[in-house]
């Protein structure tokens, strides 16, 4: 049962993740009602249009007026991940995070320490950008062309192919070249959801009072540069790159990490420093 | 973006070089990839799909199509497609559209991909003004032009006799029997490939192909005289002013060269 | 051959040839294979074509002792190396997965038989002890009437004779009735009471020579598609002088080549075939060609209170009350308003009730005078037809008169040459030996019959109906050359070329193939042979007798190559060597006898039905079946012949085998035979297989040609009889020959003097319809015969019936709103177990549709590709709407072919039947559709 307390989140993560996953594909295949679609655009319940805020951005970096109805859908989403905090898109509902997870966690097993590859962690801005650029170029979503996240949940739901095999590379990727390489470093999806992150309203709260600096959330999380303020003041984990997974607040024995809301009352939650 | 960032100014800048280099050769790549995946592919859309191009731009690949249709006719490209991958797509000598008469397809897309403003002819929304694709009869292989009684294409055809009709003539070297050959008419067929699946070929003799890897188009320089409709097509030339080339009009005149050399 | 034909065709012909050569057309003169394809092991050889009655020539390729390929004779005179789809797969049908290797018996855990038991393996000799025990268990407890076969129009001529003269005249019973029942009875019927022979006049080469081609309820194009390539060539090479006509309940492919199209009301073209009549005699009587008529026919008549060929017993205890509603008209009906004018000779009016009186007596008839038939066809005016047979609502009336009217002008104009085609929509019909009459009726008015060019033509569904079923004589009622068993002179003629004692042959008229079933269901028949046949799906109203056989005390035996409905409800599955695997004869529409030769060895234990009949022979003594017989109906039941079978050479104890198949005459005919050179045989010597047989040794063959003995011993009824067969090596030389052959010249025309020599030999001048030879006929006026007047001799002439219309028994109603038509489909062969294995052909057509009109599909809620029930007062099955497609039915009707097994949509058919010819109507009864969800 401690086992059960401990990894509380963890848990919950990855049922959240098999179950959107699920659903999905138990629409296709069984045709229930619950979840059509994909995590590209869907309908929940049969009633509610859910799409994709960042797919319908490119969409219109292509030049395509995608009309109210999709804009309304995609709305809704970013509403939702607004009041979440973006990023809990990365760790509670997106299919790649388990990948990525994994290979973070066969890293020590496998006596793999070192990423070959140093990248900027502003590095995922620019793709992000240039995303929207190519769009513009190419007439095509640019990212939804390539999306490793597209080709798994369309593997798993639709049965489309090869899915795994582009799994597969960034599994080996993070295992390999870069450490959380393809989620903390490239995807631009969990940068969209990043900037929208900022914004966020359920966030992680840190008391200094009862931080003993014992680091480990340090070692747990998957974007560290977000916990500056660990030990050193009392206040939200602000930055939008927090996944909110949650892993800190399950490793920290000081009860000093924990969700909260975020009410953002005037000015002063802007620059942190 | 990135305020919160703790990376210097200072560094920031040392590592601009590296980063511009390899966004901009990450970008070439991306960029290729895309665009390769954006080619004009050959596969056949679902009924009422934008033109590819603006479709490519519309479709979420969010597989509420596929989800739809009641025949398991339409699928998701696999990711190393040459077409779009994840986009919907079918194979007709597999399985083929049937036509459904309320599309329920294009009712789900979320994004107008599929729209039904793309079968609606006279405010009439109806599955046979659909273009998915369109027929063609590759007559060396198909056994109907040799004689043999066949046609099973042209009465698996929803539009039989209208988007496939029979042509007869005489069988030359039985001199007692006639053919029977199915013929393609492009103007009304749909694309559905209910005959390519219908073809009792080993591989089919019909096929239907993306309407415009097989259309063809006059040029405006010339307009059918037995067509008045064909006039319209002159209101939207765009001005094209050529090019003259006077020099090499006069080099070519006052070349001397027509003499044989002595 | 074709010596005969007008000069012009010849020219024609000739012309053709020439082109053909000139364009640098290579037209095989040789079956031989070319000589590298020789080197490499391959054999070419000739067969036939395993499906329809248009009868196509085939080349067969073999290789390592299997059918690698098949082409289209390009010497065939039917098909000149063309071939339909279903003929281009010939080469493959031999070969599907499932094909049935071994013999399968229901066996319970102690491997004893069970009737609830698994089908197991088991061996021939296994097999053949069950069969042998259950047969006599049957012959002791209800006699010869207590064995029943479901034979077949798909039986070689060589199988259906054996089986008849194991029947008839081993086991004495006369319950053996094929699958062409359903298909050609009516036709049959028509013949031999108009003609007093059986099949028609005129041949395929009509089709070139006609001006018109009027198809009635007849959809060729799909279900004779080589013939109809030939008829559209006819059409498209004189575009002004041939017209096509379809007559039909439903827009078919046939409409595509046709001038007019006449949707008509389901059964009304008995009302369309007396309106041409009325036309010709009413409005045009300078059309009748009365020397054609006076010389050469006689008119006649009968019963109208006939029924419907249902059960006499109305309230069978296992009628629901749903059928019941039906049932009744069996006993008597309500007339109908056009009942009520087209009885109205009859002394009858609207709302009257009909008795059924005559159901005993149906194909009863007289002659009547010529002023009689016109009185009875006053009421067939324009106005009354039209306004009974419009089939198509949203057709404005004006415009459907205009087209009967023009059908009418294009028989009666002089000059014009015009055939008449049918199949089905004819013969499937409650009347449908009136309206083959009615067909001849009208050829025989204008003297446009027995010509080139001219006359009605029935065409046959099966590729050997005519060869086996008819010829042969597998109908119950029936031996072979159009005998039948009720008249002694022909048991007579049988019995000595049988070699029979006196008596042996039973009198009464068998089991037909609904009586069958009904007898099953009875418990009067329990023990039930199925030869080349699917009577489990191919049988109207089959719930019934699916139950029967399922769950009565019987015992159900199915040679099969294939599993399929009725090898899943039999107790033993023999498996069957396929038509490649074994020689054979097939006998075509057009009179054309086609033999082949064993071109492989059968696949795993399969053996030939031959075999399989003959070596059941083995099993029984001739005190086992001739003695003392008695017989249900049949006062004093069969004489006691085994007193004089030492006469004949034999003894009690003499097998079934010795008699019938195995006399010094039958092993005069030695194997290995010239024409069998190089050629298997596992009848005559067994095969490689070395299969374990009857009697649990390896089959090593019965030594003698016993293909050709049974061939050459059919042969001697019809020599001298007008169905004269030619011997066993000229059909191994020539490409089918048509009978009558006379001095090796084949018939072209029958009954007409210039081309028959049977018609010559009479001296009656231009025709004789030598049928009705030495016959004679009643006479009386339209109410009935005088039977004090004496009989008149037919005189070498045909009849002229006269025959109303009527109702079919039943009809659309609130409850049951639409007409149910049932039909085929060009790319499936019956019921589908061949072709639906041909991997080709079923992704073609994979399922039978629901055809129906997409403005009844919106009337009911439904749309195009839903899936839905169709009910009728019998049973009801699941299938898919088309509101497109091949088939555009008016509204009101819905049309589902029956190839398909998962689509049962006999088991929605109403078992009424014709009641002269017993043949059921599968083209019409009620039928209600609803949504499943």
């Amino acid at each position: 049962m401690k086992v059960l307390y401990t990894y509380r989140f963890l848990i919950l993560r990855r049922l959240s993740q098999f179950l959107v996953l699920f659903l999905l594909a138990a629409g296709n295949w069984f045709g229930w009602q619950i979840m059509k679609g994909n995590l590209s655009s869907g309908e929940l319940l049969g009633s509610v249009k859910l799409s994709d805020p960042y797919a319908v951005l490119q969409m219109l970096a292509t030049g395509f007026w995608v009309g109210t109805d999709i804009l309304v859908s995609a709305i809704i989403v970013l509403a939702f991940y607004t009041l979440l905090s973006g990023r809990m898109f990365c760790s509670w509902v997106c299919p790649m995070n388990p990948v990525s997870d994994f290979a973070r966690w066969l890293r020590p097993a496998l006596g793999i320490e070192k990423s070959t590859l140093s990248v900027s962690k502003s590095f995922r801005y620019w793709l992000l950008g240039l995303s929207l650029v190519l769009s513009v170029i190419s007439g095509v979503a640019a990212f939804e062309a390539i999306s490793p996240i597209g080709f798994l949940h369309r593997q798993v739901v639709f049965a489309a192919g090869f899915g795994w095999a582009i799994v597969l590379i960034v599994f080996f990727f993070d295992l390999g070249i870069l450490k959380n390489g393809w989620c903390g470093f490239l995807c631009p999806l969990g940068s969209f959801y990043a900037v929208v992150g900022n914004f966020g309203v359920l966030k992680v709260k840190h008391e200094k009072g009862k931080c003993t600096l014992c680091n480990k959330c340090f070692q747990v999380c998957p974007e560290p540069q977000v916990l500056g303020i660990i030990g050193k003041e009392n206040g939200f984990i602000k930055n939008g790159e927090c996944t909110n997974c949650a892993r800190c607040i399950e490793v920290c024995d000081d009860k000093a990490l924990g969700f909260s809301l975020r009410i953002k009352r005037n000015k002063n939650n802007g620059d942190d420093s | 973006m990135s305020k919160s960032s703790k990376i210097s100014r200072r560094k920031l800048l040392g590592n601009l070089p590296k980063g511009l280099a390899t966004l901009g050769l990450g970008g070439l790549f991306w960029g290729s990839l895309v665009k390769e995946t954006s080619a004009e592919s050959l596969v056949l859309r679902p009924p009422g799909a934008l033109p590819e191009k603006d479709f490519l731009k519309a479709c979420l690949k969010c597989g509420q199509c596929v989800e739809a249709c009641p025949y398991d006719t339409l699928k998701l490209a696999p990711a190393a497609a040459d077409n779009l991958a994840g986009t919907p797509y079918f194979e007709p000598r597999a399985i083929p559209c049937y036509m459904c008469t309320d599309f329920p397809c294009i009712k789900k897309c979320p994004s107008e991909a599929l729209s039904e403003k793309e079968i609606t002819i006279d405010g009439e929304a109806s599955i046979n003004n659909s273009k998915m694709g369109l027929a063609v009869v590759h007559k060396e292989s198909c056994i109907a032009y040799e004689g043999i009684h066949c046609s099973a294409c042209y009465r698996a055809c929803p539009l039989m006799g209208e988007a496939i009709q029979l042509i007869f003539d005489k069988n030359e070297v039985t001199q007692k029997h006639a053919n029977l050959k199915p013929v393609v008419n492009g103007d009304i067929c749909t694309g559905c490939g209910l005959c390519e699946h219908a073809c009792i070929m080993e591989e089919s003799a019909i096929k239907v192909l993306p309407p415009h890897v097989i259309e063809g188009k006059a040029g405006t320089h010339y307009i059918k005289s037995w067509d008045p409709a064909d006039e319209n097509r002159l209101t939207d030339i765009p001005e094209t002013k050529k090019k003259e080339d006077v020099e090499s009009t006069l080099d070519y005149l006052n070349d001397d060269n027509l003499l044989d050399d002595e | 051959m074709e010596s005969n034909v007008s000069r012009r065709k010849f020219l024609k012909y000739s012309a053709a040839t020439a082109a053909a050569t000139a364009i640098g057309v290579h037209l095989p003169e040789t079956i031989q294979a070319a000589g590298a394809l020789v080197e490499a092991g391959w054999k070419w050889d000739k067969a036939v074509c395993r499906f329809c009655g248009t009868g196509c020539g085939l080349m067969v390729a073999t290789r390592n002792d299997k059918i690698v390929a098949v082409k289209g004779d390009p010497l065939a005179p039917v098909n000149r190396g063309l071939n339909c789809i279903k003929g281009y797969f010939n080469a493959k049908i031999m070969y599907g997965e499932d094909r049935l290797k071994t013999p399968l018996l229901r066996v319970d855990e102690n491997g004893n038989f069970s009737k609830t038991g698994k089908f197991k393996p088991v061996s021939w000799k296994r097999a053949f002890d069950e069969m042998e025990m259950q047969i006599r268990k049957t012959l002791k407890e209800l006699g010869p009437t207590g064995l029943g076969v479901f034979g077949s129009g798909q039986y070689t001529i060589m199988e259906g004779y054996a089986m008849v003269k194991l029947m008839k005249a081993g086991f004495r019973s006369n319950n053996l009735d094929p699958n062409a029942r359903h298909c050609m009875a009516s036709a049959v019927a028509g013949f031999m009471q108009t003609f007093g022979i059986d099949e028609p006049s005129g041949n395929y080469d009509d089709i070139e020579i006609t001006d018109t081609i009027v198809c009635w309820g007849a959809n060729m194009a799909e279900m004779h598609p080589i013939l109809w390539s030939r008829a559209t060539d006819n059409r498209i090479s004189n575009p002004d002088r041939v017209k096509v006509v379809n007559l039909s309940t439903y827009r078919n492919r046939t409409s595509d080549l046709a001038d007019i199209e006449i949707i008509f009301k389901p059964n009304t073209d008995l009302a369309i075939w007396n309106y041409l009549a009325h036309e010709i005699v009413y409005n045009h009587p300078e059309a009748i060609d009365q020397d054609f008529v006076n010389k050469y026919t006689r008119f006649a008549t009968g019963f109208v209170d006939i029924g419907y060929g249902l059960r006499g017993n109305a309230n069978h205890k296992n009628y629901t009350e749903k059928e019941k509603e039906i049932t009744g008209v069996e006993v008597s009906k309500k007339l109908s308003k056009a009942e009520g004018e087209s009885l109205a000779y009859l002394g009858y009016k609207e709302g009257d009730t009909l008795e059924m009186k005559h159901t005993a007596a149906a194909g009863a008839h007289w002659g009547i005078s010529f002023a009689e038939f016109k009185k009875a066809l006053k009421p067939y005016t324009l106005d009354f037809v039209a306004e009974v047979s419009k089939g198509d609502e949203s057709e404005p009336l004006e415009a459907y008169k205009a087209k009967l009217k023009q059908l009418a002008d294009l028989y009666i104009e002089k000059q014009r040459t015009l055939v008449s085609f049918w199949t089905m929509g004819m013969n499937q019909h409650t009347r449908g030996t009136w309206v083959n009459e009615q067909a001849y009726m009208v050829h025989f008015l204008l003297g446009k019959q027995a010509k080139p060019g001219n006359g009605a033509f029935s065409l046959t569904g099966q590729p050997s109906a005519c060869g086996t079923a008819r010829e042969v004589g597998t109908f119950a009622h029936r031996l072979p050359a159009d005998m039948v068993v009720n008249n002694p002179a022909h048991r007579k003629r049988s019995e000595e070329i049988w070699k029979l004692p006196d008596g042996t042959l039973n009198p009464k008229v068998g089991s037909h193939v609904m009586q069958i079933h009904r007898d099953i269901e009875d418990g009067k028949i329990k023990f039930v042979w199925i030869n080349v046949n699917n009577p489990y799906q191919n049988t109207a109203n089959a719930n019934h007798w699916l139950r029967a056989a399922r769950e009565l005390d019987n015992f159900i035996v199915c040679s099969e190559g294939y599993p399929g409905i009725s090898a899943k409800v039999s107790d033993l599955i023999l498996p069957s060597a396929m038509i490649f695997e074994k020689w054979g004869a097939y006998g075509n529409a057009e009179r054309r006898t086609q033999h082949w030769k064993q071109q492989v060895t059968p696949v795993g234990d399969a053996m030939p039905d031959i075999w399989q009949y003959v070596e059941l022979a083995k099993r029984f003594k001739l005190r086992d079946v001739w003695g003392a017989q008695e017989i249900p109906g049949l006062e004093g039941g069969l004489p006691d012949v085994l007193p004089e079978i030492s006469k004949l050479g034999y003894n009690p104890n003499s097998t079934l085998y010795d008699v019938l198949f195995a006399s010094d005459y039958a092993k005069s005919f030695e194997w290995p035979a010239e024409v069998g050179k190089d050629t298997l045989n596992t009848e005559a010597e067994g095969d490689k297989r070395n299969v374990l047989g009857a009697d649990g040794e390896a089959w090593k063959g019965y030594g003698f040609f016993i293909q050709k003995y049974l061939w050459e011993e059919y042969r001697l009824f019809g020599l001298g009889h007008g169905h004269d067969l030619a011997e066993f090596e000229a059909y191994h030389k020539a490409r089918g020959l048509r009978w009558p052959v006379v001095d090796g010249k084949e018939t072209l025309w029958r009954f007409n003097s210039k081309y028959d020599v049977y018609a010559q030999k009479e001296n009656t001048g231009d025709f004789a319809f030598y049928g009705n030879k030495g016959s004679a006929i009643g006479s009386g006026t339209l109410t009935g015969p005088n039977d004090s007047m004496e009989k008149t001799d037919m005189d070498n002439r045909a009849k002229i019936f006269f025959r109303p219309y009527m109702d079919p028994p039943e009809m659309p109603d609130k409850e049951y709103p639409l007409w149910l038509c049932t039909g085929r489909v060009l790319e499936h062969w019956h019921s589908g177990t061949m072709t639906m294995r041909v991997p080709e052909l079923y992704r073609a057509v994979p399922e039978a549709l629901c055809y129906m009109h997409p403005e009844d599909a919106t009337k009911f809620g439904m749309t195009q590709g839903e899936l839905i029930w169709v009910e009728s007062r019998r049973g009801k099955v699941k299938a898919h709407i088309e509101t497109r497609g091949r088939n555009r039915v008016p509204q009101g009707l819905i049309y589902v072919p029956w190839f398909d097994e998962k689509v049962f949509i006999n088991k929605l058919c109403l078992d009424a039947t014709c009641p002269i010819s017993k043949q059921t109507d599968f083209k019409k009864c009620a039928v209600k559709i609803y949504k499943t969800s």
